[in-house]
């Protein structure tokens, strides 16, 4: 064991942390308004928006992450209808489809967070918000959201380490974030062990303060009844 | 669709046999951290302070660090602490192991973490009422723990194991790193050389939901079947 060989990487994977953070925040933030908009498709009156959030979910769920990241990444820059239409733009650079995939991914999963937040409330809630006048939009948007949000929140802190977990697979695409570093500098120095305690304890710390932040979250916003 | 043709012209029969690769890799994989994971679930339930550390432990860096990194590290560590082995003995060179084995003992680790927390809660959630009432009976040791605990353990374990199996299945994709031929990896190889990515990744995608429903389906008969009796 090379105690060096260990702080010369964990500096050098921590110039990755900058890139996966902002791949793990702007997907976080995008996949959860794309949540909403599942949740509502779900419970729409409407079969079709009813269908496909399902088709969706299920997709997405029963499908490893490596698959969504390489049908984004290789598989839509197949057609040339899309390489030569504006989503290109975005396409071509590796760092979008990754967020792209991440946020898809991650909507999903959050989406079913949601629902079964929304589940837990009493539908007598929904009766007396009726009884007030509110309309369905309303009664979602001031009722059942805030609640379903708070039910969430323990579910939602284990998501975000999944994400935190997740967002090493941009990599694969080329993206240089923590773990991309780290297998090149496994590549250069055949030490694997060190490499993966460096790049461990800052994944562990990252994780670690999520909890922690959540803990204190959780506490604010549960209330005893 | 022909590139999706079983025989010489096509790739579908390939495909076949990677999907039954990432099947074989899996069923592994939960084995192997199922029986890995009896040890830590005793480890935690007991009352030596650094057993129960050494498990916590075990469970914590395993589930906060990325799969990709653990099988970087088995992958690459392991090839080289062999090569170190055989050098000592006069061997130079480079020994690759078997991906499969690798794949599978990574995947396992990973499972063995996960199916650690499921059975803890699985064993807490056994009233202890029953355990005094079996020692009232005088069943003791081993007919306790074969006798009643196991077999409880499991029937309330089942949806959480189910669980852990949908992610063991979707974890083998990563073994593809490692060049062992399963789906995503043969995915990969045909893509580059039909240059027709789009479609045999709609195919892996399909392949995976076939055997996260089909298996979804099969847990929730056995579900069924073993909760008979219980509301």
């Amino acid at each position: 064991m090379n105690l060096y060989l260990i702080y010369e990487s964990f500096l050098q994977i921590l110039k990755g942390l900058g890139a996966s953070l902002e791949v793990i925040i702007i997907s976080l933030i995008l996949g959860l308004m794309l949540s909403v908009v599942i949740v509502m498709m779900r419970l729409a009156n409407f079969f079709i928006l009813n269908v496909t959030s399902k088709f969706f979910v299920f997709v997405i769920r029963g499908t490893p992450l490596l698959v969504q990241i390489y049908f984004i990444y290789y598989g839509l820059a197949q057609f040339t209808v899309i390489r030569e239409s504006f989503v290109w733009l975005i396409l071509k650079e590796p760092f979008w489809c990754g967020v792209l995939a991440l946020t898809i991914n991650t909507a999903a999963y959050t989406s079913e967070i949601i629902r079964s937040g929304l589940n837990s409330i009493v539908k007598g809630q929904i009766e007396s918000a009726t009884a007030f006048g509110m309309n369905k939009l309303q009664t979602f948007k001031r009722v059942l959201l805030p609640q379903a949000i708070r039910q969430s929140i323990p579910a939602y802190s284990n998501e975000i380490i999944l994400m935190i977990k997740a967002s090493s697979l941009v990599s694969i695409i080329t993206i240089m974030e923590m773990t991309g570093i780290a297998r090149k500098i496994i590549s250069k120095t055949f030490s694997p062990i060190e490499v993966f305690i460096a790049a461990g304890i800052i994944y562990l710390a990252l994780n670690y303060l999520v909890t922690i932040i959540f803990k204190k979250v959780e506490k604010k916003y549960t209330i005893s009844y | 669709m022909e590139l999706l043709a079983l025989g010489d012209n096509g790739w579908g029969d390939e495909m076949l046999r990677a999907c039954a690769m990432t099947l074989a890799v899996s069923l592994c994989a939960i084995i192997f951290g199922l029986i890995l994971a009896i040890p830590f679930v005793l480890m935690k339930l007991s009352n030596n302070k650094i057993l129960k550390f050494i498990a916590n432990f075990f469970t914590t860096v395993v589930r906060g660090i990325p799969e990709l990194l653990i099988i970087y590290l088995f992958f690459f560590g392991s090839s080289a602490a062999i090569m170190f082995v055989a050098s000592i003995f006069g061997h130079d060179g480079y020994i690759e192991i078997n991906a499969f084995f690798i794949g599978a003992f990574c995947v396992g680790i990973i499972c063995a973490a996960y199916s650690t927390e499921v059975l803890r809660g699985a064993v807490k959630a056994i009233p202890k009422g029953q355990i005094e009432a079996s020692h009232a009976f005088g069943i003791r040791g081993k007919r306790l723990l074969f006798g009643i605990m196991i077999p409880q353990t499991l029937r309330i374990a089942l949806p959480g194991i189910g669980n852990i199996w949908q992610l063991v299945l979707k974890d083998t994709a990563l073994i593809s790193v490692t060049g062992l031929v399963e789906i995503m990896r043969q995915t990969h190889v045909a893509s580059g050389s039909t240059r027709e990515p789009f479609l045999f990744l709609v195919t892996a995608g399909i392949l995976y939901l076939l055997l996260t429903t089909f298996s979804n389906k099969l847990f929730i008969v056995a579900e069924k079947n073993y909760s008979k009796g219980f509301v």
